[in-house]
């Protein structure tokens, strides 16, 4: 209990350390010194201090929702476990409950930016709803493939047993494919290359980013915040499918368990530096690819 | 039983009132009658309901194979409950939906058969002998059907009505073929019917297409997108609310009657299950007509149901109590959930209609400023359906969700579940995407076209049964624990050996944690809206235009469109839907015009309906020198036809 809220405390003061992490690893692969590690939690203090501009096509739904993301994405927190640590709020199926508030908050971004009757937002928007419905067909699959394997539909109990057997055990096959198809997941729905380039300039090639395009001051900073607890809630889930190592005391898991997200922002960095995003038409594809990845971890645990 | 005979004697009234003089003073009780005979239907189910006793009446009927013999049990009460309230809800609403309606004989008329409608649904719900139930049957198919042809000066209007009526009645064949192999001994009281072996096999395919096709199960459900969009909106609502429920209410009694299922019954809700949901949703996305989208996620949603229910079964065959009460509870509460938040949509697209006088969603837009009461609501509705939290529609597709899971984890479902998990993923992310698209293209934005520039809120008639809906939709799902004690004593009734103690407990218990965390995600959404409010509370907040690229005269026809919104995901299911698209592009230098016209036919209709059709007519075709038109001809025929059957009774 203690480090299940200890776990949640940690989230909410790193989260946006974790981009930081990732844009530090971009700039070492471009030779360049980077932002201050410190510089998400500047530019939050910025916005926050910030008045607003509101176009005058919105209504109160664009007002509303970053209050209501950030509360879906603080929601999905509470049910996120890491590795050995149990999430604050542990119950038979919230896997089902997290996902549908992670969908929630996908909800009120897409609305938002349609309410601004922005071409571009719209076009954002219709890429979003296209890819995410796909990310969870392979998200809820893999899990699935999770519960079938060590018989539990909590997530907190699943995370905790995925690698009962060992290293070299016999869940090993299935959470690795699982982890691969939660990677794609991971990249697609916090718009990540290769779907979609948090750095682009171009309207027309963006797909998180153009929806909030009308947004600053403590909207944009409330946004941005959602967005990197939603980095940290979906990179916990790939972290306990992915780290065989489950030690005895708390702190152990703890500290594993944020090593492992250390990992999993520098290998994001590393993809982001080494890729290209792929061409919209092509992101299908890899969604699909992510879904059948997460059938065969299935099909594995039913062989 | 007293208040269902008041229900059934006020509806009555109303009934006879509004036909018989339509166009005195005596005309107008028809919505009064409406809401009196709901209400007290409503109180009738009430009693069950908190007090737990269950009646049984039987009257004497001088029909042959037939006895008015009515009963109320905890499978009725659920549906005469939902069939009430939106009955009542409906009833308010089209009175300020009609009131402006010039022609006072047709809308006496509607409220004639809306009456009979709302009392033969009830019949339908407590009917206990299968003659009664088949009346009750016809009177709602036919008068759903007259309200079906409310406008029937347009063309549209009446081919809809008519392939209501053909598919309709296809179903009933079927259904009297039902009751004919469960009858015994020539009555055909419910208490005595009963099949077993093959023959129940039968019986069950029977009833799957006999009231499929009254639930809209694909592939039978190509009535349902064109007679919904063409009824006037309230009753659109009670149509897809709570009318196409009764065909699962006579799927789960026939399963009471045949007892002990047979897992391939379950397979099969399973598969027409998610095949509907699917279709369904794609469907829905293709379209650009509100209504017809409404119509198209009904197919959606019943497909929702089947596969509770299918997976409720697959749970009871595989000796999984768990698998079995949350399927069949999942289930079960989706009927009543999606009555609430499909009747709450259309009524709101229906203010839409009234407001603007289109359904094209292509020329609408920025509703919600003219209309905040219907966008407010529309949009409860919209996330409501798209299974959000912390609203009802989640809590039912939750436990079907967590009856898979349960199957999966424990080894016993694993295909059914995993059929109900990527299904149910699937139809969810689809959704979402067309609800956003119907909330973001007809409420948000700027408005497309004169008419919704200058559209005006609806009437307080119309505003209060959406309000009363929505705010049913939110404590619907908050109260989930408590509305779980609704339907449990149905999932006992469905499989009484399943749905033990143990089962119960651990689904209501895993529910009191939903509610927990979805109290929590409201109270944190309240706490950081105040937090931004008192942050924004001094400092400048000023307005300005929407950023497009710098350019600083955006015009309305620069918007996204309700089909460019969907594009992407429509061409990713091209081989399904095969959206037909006219496109006439801009040529020339200084292009002055170009238009893009896309339409989807429904697969079924092309694929499958319409040569079937065709073939039928060609064939009747060759029958056409018998239709002479002349009266002697005509005469000759009944003299040869009276002349055979003599030959044949002489022999």
């Amino acid at each position: 209990m203690i480090y299940s809220l200890l776990f949640v405390f940690l989230a909410l003061a790193f989260a946006p350390f974790l981009m930081s992490v990732i844009n530090r690893t971009k700039a070492f692969f471009g030779g360049r010194s980077g932002p201050a590690l410190l510089q998400p939690y500047y530019d939050l203090v910025k916005l926050l201090r910030k008045g607003a501009v509101y176009s005058r096509t919105v209504s109160w739904i664009f007002h509303t929702a970053p209050s209501v993301e950030v509360a879906a994405v603080l929601a999905a927190l509470a049910v996120t476990p890491l590795g050995g640590i149990p999430a604050l709020l542990a119950f038979p199926g919230d896997l089902l409950f997290l996902v549908y508030v992670l969908g929630l908050m996908r909800f009120c971004v897409v609305i938002a930016a349609l309410d601004t009757g922005s071409a571009f937002e719209g076009m954002g928007a219709s890429r979003e709803v296209q890819f995410s419905a796909l990310a969870e067909v392979a998200l809820l699959v893999g899990l699935a493939a999770v519960a079938a394997k060590v018989h539990a539909v909590g997530l907190s109990d699943m995370c905790r047993e995925a690698w009962a057997g060992g290293m070299f055990g016999e869940n090993g096959v299935t959470m690795l494919l699982v982890s691969a198809s939660l990677l794609v997941v991971l990249l697609a729905e916090n718009s990540r290359i290769p779907v979609d380039d948090p750095n682009t300039h171009l309207e027309l090639t963006m797909i998180h980013e153009v929806m909030i395009l009308d947004y600053g001051g403590v909207d944009l900073a409330l946004i941005e915040y959602a967005a990197a607890v939603k980095f940290w809630v979906l990179g916990s889930l790939l972290v306990s499918m992915a780290l065989p190592f489950r030690g005895t005391s708390q702190i152990g898991n703890l500290a594993a368990g944020l090593g492992g997200l250390l990992v999993l922002a520098l290998v994001v960095g590393c993809i982001e530096s080494v890729m290209a995003r792929l061409r919209l038409v092509r992101v299908p594809q890899l969604l699909v690819v992510a879904g059948v990845l997460s059938f065969l971890a299935l099909f594995n645990v039913m062989r | 039983m007293t208040a269902m005979f008041l229900s059934f004697f006020v509806l009555g009234a109303g009934a006879l009132g509004t036909a018989l003089a339509g166009r005195t003073r005596v005309g107008r009780i028809g919505p009064f009658a409406a809401v009196i005979g709901a209400a007290s239907s409503a109180v009738a189910c009430l009693q069950f309901l908190l007090k737990g006793a269950g009646w049984d009446l039987i009257l004497p009927w001088h029909v042959p194979m037939g006895s008015f013999h009515i009963g109320m049990d905890a499978l009725s009460a659920l549906f005469v409950l939902l069939i009430s309230l939106v009955g009542a809800l409906g009833a308010i609403y089209g009175r300020g939906y009609l009131g402006h309606d010039p022609e006072k004989g047709r809308v006496a008329m509607s409220w004639c058969w809306y009456n009979l409608l709302v009392a033969s649904m009830l019949l339908v719900a407590v009917a206990r002998d299968g003659f009664l139930f088949l009346v009750a049957w016809e009177v709602m198919s036919l008068s759903s059907f007259f309200l079906v042809m409310f406008d029937h000066q347009k063309d549209e209007v009446v081919r809809a009505g008519w392939i209501y009526l053909v598919a309709t009645h296809i179903g009933t064949a079927f259904l009297l073929v039902m009751f004919l192999l469960l009858g015994h001994d020539g009555g055909l009281d419910f208490a005595r019917l009963s099949a077993s072996g093959p023959v129940a096999s039968v019986v069950f395919c029977a009833a799957l297409i006999g009231f499929g096709t009254k639930a809209g199960f694909v592939p039978l459900h190509v009535w349902l997108p064109e007679a919904h969009p063409a009824a006037p909106s309230h009753v659109s609502a009670l149509m897809s609310g709570v009318m196409i429920k009764t065909g699962i209410y006579g799927i789960l009694r026939v399963l009471i009657f045949l007892g002990e299922p047979v897992s391939w019954w379950g397979w099969a809700l399973v598969v027409i299950g998610v095949v509907s949901g699917v279709t369904g949703v794609l469907f829905a996305l293709a379209q650009h007509d509100l209504k017809r989208l409404l119509a198209y996620h009904s197919v959606e949603n019943i497909g929702i149901i089947a596969l509770g229910l299918g997976i409720g079964l697959l749970g009871v065959t595989a000796g999984n109590p768990l698998m079995a009460t949350l399927g069949f509870c999942g289930g079960l509460m989706h009927v009543i959930n999606h009555g609430l938040f499909k009747s709450l949509l259309f009524l709101g697209a229906g203010s839409v209609l009234h407001a603007t006088g289109s359904r094209e969603m292509d020329h609408m837009g920025g509703l919600i400023k003219r209309m905040p009461v219907t966008g407010a609501t529309f949009l409860v509705g919209a996330a409501a359906i798209c299974a959000l939290p912390p609203l009802n529609g989640f809590v039912s597709e939750f436990l079907i969700y967590s009856a898979g899971f349960t199957g999966m984890s424990s080894g016993t479902a694993v295909w059914s579940g995993l059929a109900a998990i990527a299904g149910l993923a699937l139809i969810g992310g689809l959704a979402l995407a067309c609800f956003t698209k119907a909330l973001g293209i007809v409420f948000l934005g700027e408005p497309r076209s004169e008419p919704a520039a200058e559209a005006q809120e609806s009437p307080l008639s119309m505003q209060w049964p959406m309000m009363a809906l929505a705010i049913l939709c939110m404590a619907a799902g908050l109260a989930a624990p408590w509305m779980v004690r609704l339907v449990m004593p149905v999932a006992a009734q469905l499989a009484p050996a399943a749905v033990n103690l143990g089962a119960v407990a651990a689904s209501q218990e895993m529910l009191f944690r939903i509610s927990l965390a979805s109290l929590i995600l409201i109270s944190l959404a309240g706490a950081v809206f105040w937090l931004r409010a008192r942050l924004l509370r001094h400092r400048s907040v000023r307005e300005s235009v929407t950023w497009d690229c710098g350019y600083a005269a955006p015009s309305v026809r620069m918007q996204y469109t309700s089909s460019s919104y969907a594009q992407p995901i429509v061409e990713m299911f091209g081989l399904v839907l095969r959206t037909r698209r006219e496109l006439e592009p801009p040529e020339g230098l200084f292009p002055t015009k170009a238009t893009l016209h896309t339409h989807t036919e429904d697969l079924f209709v092309r694929g499958a309906y319409g040569p079937a059709v065709r073939l039928i007519s060609r064939m009747a075709d060759r029958f056409r020198w018998l239709q002479q038109g002349r009266i002697n001809l005509y005469i000759l025929y009944i003299v040869i036809t009276i002349l055979l059957l003599f030959l044949v009774c002489l022999r």
